[in-house]
């Protein structure tokens, strides 16, 4: 297990991996705002965290297609299938490596990025915590998607459309835990909470679900 | 005890019989000009009564639009519900037709929400003053229509039936969490769009004028659901006989130039 996460790991990290190309992304997603609504600093301080959170969900849908599809092209999706013994706990790793190595470098930029957006330290700490805590499950929903997709050519979009519906409601409590943290009558630590538990909900259902398409889709 | 168990077994039998594709043919063959009859009797008694109905007292004419609005999202629902079952007696028990079944009705499911969106917004520029809120019910018809079009898009994407169906019963199990937030968001959250006022537990909070002409709009529109989804399934059934055909017939020509060759 451990060998698996720091190969997938590695391999995120090498020319092609494309782990770094996700912040690249979120950067110009963040740069392009100002250019959409006008410089003005306080309208973009207020929208900033919601701006934050819509530019990670969409960077971290950019990887997750090739969750599964490089090992299956390459054939060691079927080596792992065969030897494994629980195909959920693989995916689960694989999940827990695609976070790490695209999700996390993303998060720890957002601190820079919430200076762009001229947010206060204490909002940009709210969004770097919700962050933290809400996109392990957007990437574990997202296997289930990458595993349907995962003979398709070009299932990236595909993708796309059929995860979007899925995550709402981890970007509506994302963004209502941040502005809860920084307006002073919505609460903050309700949807935080509920955020951790869609996290740990869909950290369980997600590797099952997509662990088992994936055996079915390879007899 | 006894008896039940038999008419059990009885429609369980029957049940399975329908799974292969030839009786479920023979079945259908009947049943769709039944259905047909019975759904064109239904809307054109609907439609009469509808258009009949007096004037509400404070939303005038407009009130007719509700005849087709709310049949429509309720069978938008059912759709997909009956998808999701489907679903299930795809994984679960592995029926071939449950396959066919999702296949056929998400394009009618689409279509049926895309109506009720339509007839939403027609409805809400005169009563609300705007054709479009993010209303929490109107959103999330509006997600029930992506993910229709996404299931679409997906079975389109995959060629092999059996690949293809597996995919599509699991995003659609996934999908119906969306059905529930439906129904009660109209109860959860402060919305615009108006509570249910037909299926309440006491006395229904519509006059009879309005209700008679709503409950047979409804009846019509369940009937020409299913008659549309038999109609469906008949098609899809028939497209995987022409696709095994054309596979057979091709690999029969590849054995016949390859021996040719030799």
């Amino acid at each position: 297990m451990m060998s698996l996460l720091l190969r997938d790991m590695r391999l995120a990290f090498r020319v092609g991996g494309g782990a770094l190309t996700g912040i690249l992304f979120f950067l110009v997603v963040v740069t392009i705002v100002p250019f959409a609504v006008g410089p003005d600093l306080n309208l973009l301080s207020k929208i900033g965290p919601a701006i934050l959170w819509i530019a990670a969900l969409l960077a971290s849908l950019l990887g997750l297609d090739r969750l599964f599809q490089q090992d299956r092209e390459d054939g060691t999706l079927d080596v792992i299938i065969i030897q494994s013994h629980s195909l959920t706990a693989i995916v689960f790793i694989k999940c827990l490596s695609h976070w790490l190595a695209n999700g996390l470098p993303l998060i720890l930029a957002t601190p820079i990025f919430g200076l762009f957006m001229n947010m206060e330290p204490l909002a940009i700490a709210a969004v770097l915590a919700t962050l933290i805590v809400g996109t392990p499950a957007i990437t574990f929903i997202g296997a289930v998607g990458a595993a349907a997709t995962v003979s398709l050519p070009r299932g990236g979009l595909l993708l796309a459309v059929l995860i979007l519906p899925l995550v709402i409601p981890v970007l509506i409590f994302g963004v209502s835990a941040t502005y809860g943290a920084i307006q002073d009558p919505a609460p903050f630590t309700s949807p935080f909470l509920i955020l951790c538990a869609l996290t740990l909900f869909f950290s369980v259902l997600g590797p099952i679900t997509a662990g088992w398409m994936l055996a079915q889709s390879t007899d | 005890m006894t008896d039940v168990t038999t008419k059990s077994v009885g429609f369980w039998a029957w049940f399975w019989d329908l799974a292969n594709p030839t009786r479920f043919l023979a079945v259908a063959s009947w049943l769709i000009p039944v259905l047909a009859i019975i759904t064109v009797t239904l809307l054109g008694i609907g439609l009469y009564l509808g258009f009949s109905a007096p004037q509400d007292y404070q939303q005038g004419a407009t009130v007719q639009i509700m005849f087709i609005h709310v049949p429509s999202s309720w069978i938008a629902m059912m759709c997909y519900s009956v998808m999701s079952v489907s679903a299930l007696g795809s994984l679960v028990w592995r029926h071939p037709l449950a396959d066919v079944s999702i296949r056929a009705a998400a394009p009618i499911g689409a279509a049926f929400t895309f109506l009720a969106l339509l007839t939403g917004s027609l409805w809400g520029k005169p009563m609300w003053g705007t054709w479009w809120v993010w209303d929490a019910r109107l959103t999330s018809v509006l997600i029930l229509f992506i993910i229709y079009m996404g299931l679409i898009a997906l079975s389109r994407a995959i060629e092999e039936p059996i690949t293809a169906a597996r995919s599509l019963a699991i995003i659609t199990l996934i999908g119906f969490i969306n059905i529930p937030i439906i129904k009660f968001s109209v109860n959860w959250w402060n919305t615009l769009h108006q509570p249910a006022s037909v299926s309440r537990l006491a006395k229904p909070a519509m006059d009879v004028v309005f209700l008679y002409p709503l409950l047979t709009m409804a009846l019509a529109y369940t009937t020409l659901f299913f008659t549309l989804h038999l109609m469906a399934m008949r098609n899809e059934i028939l497209r995987r006989r022409i696709r095994s055909m054309r596979m057979s017939a091709a690999r029969r020509i590849d054995t016949q130039s390859a021996s040719q060759g030799n």
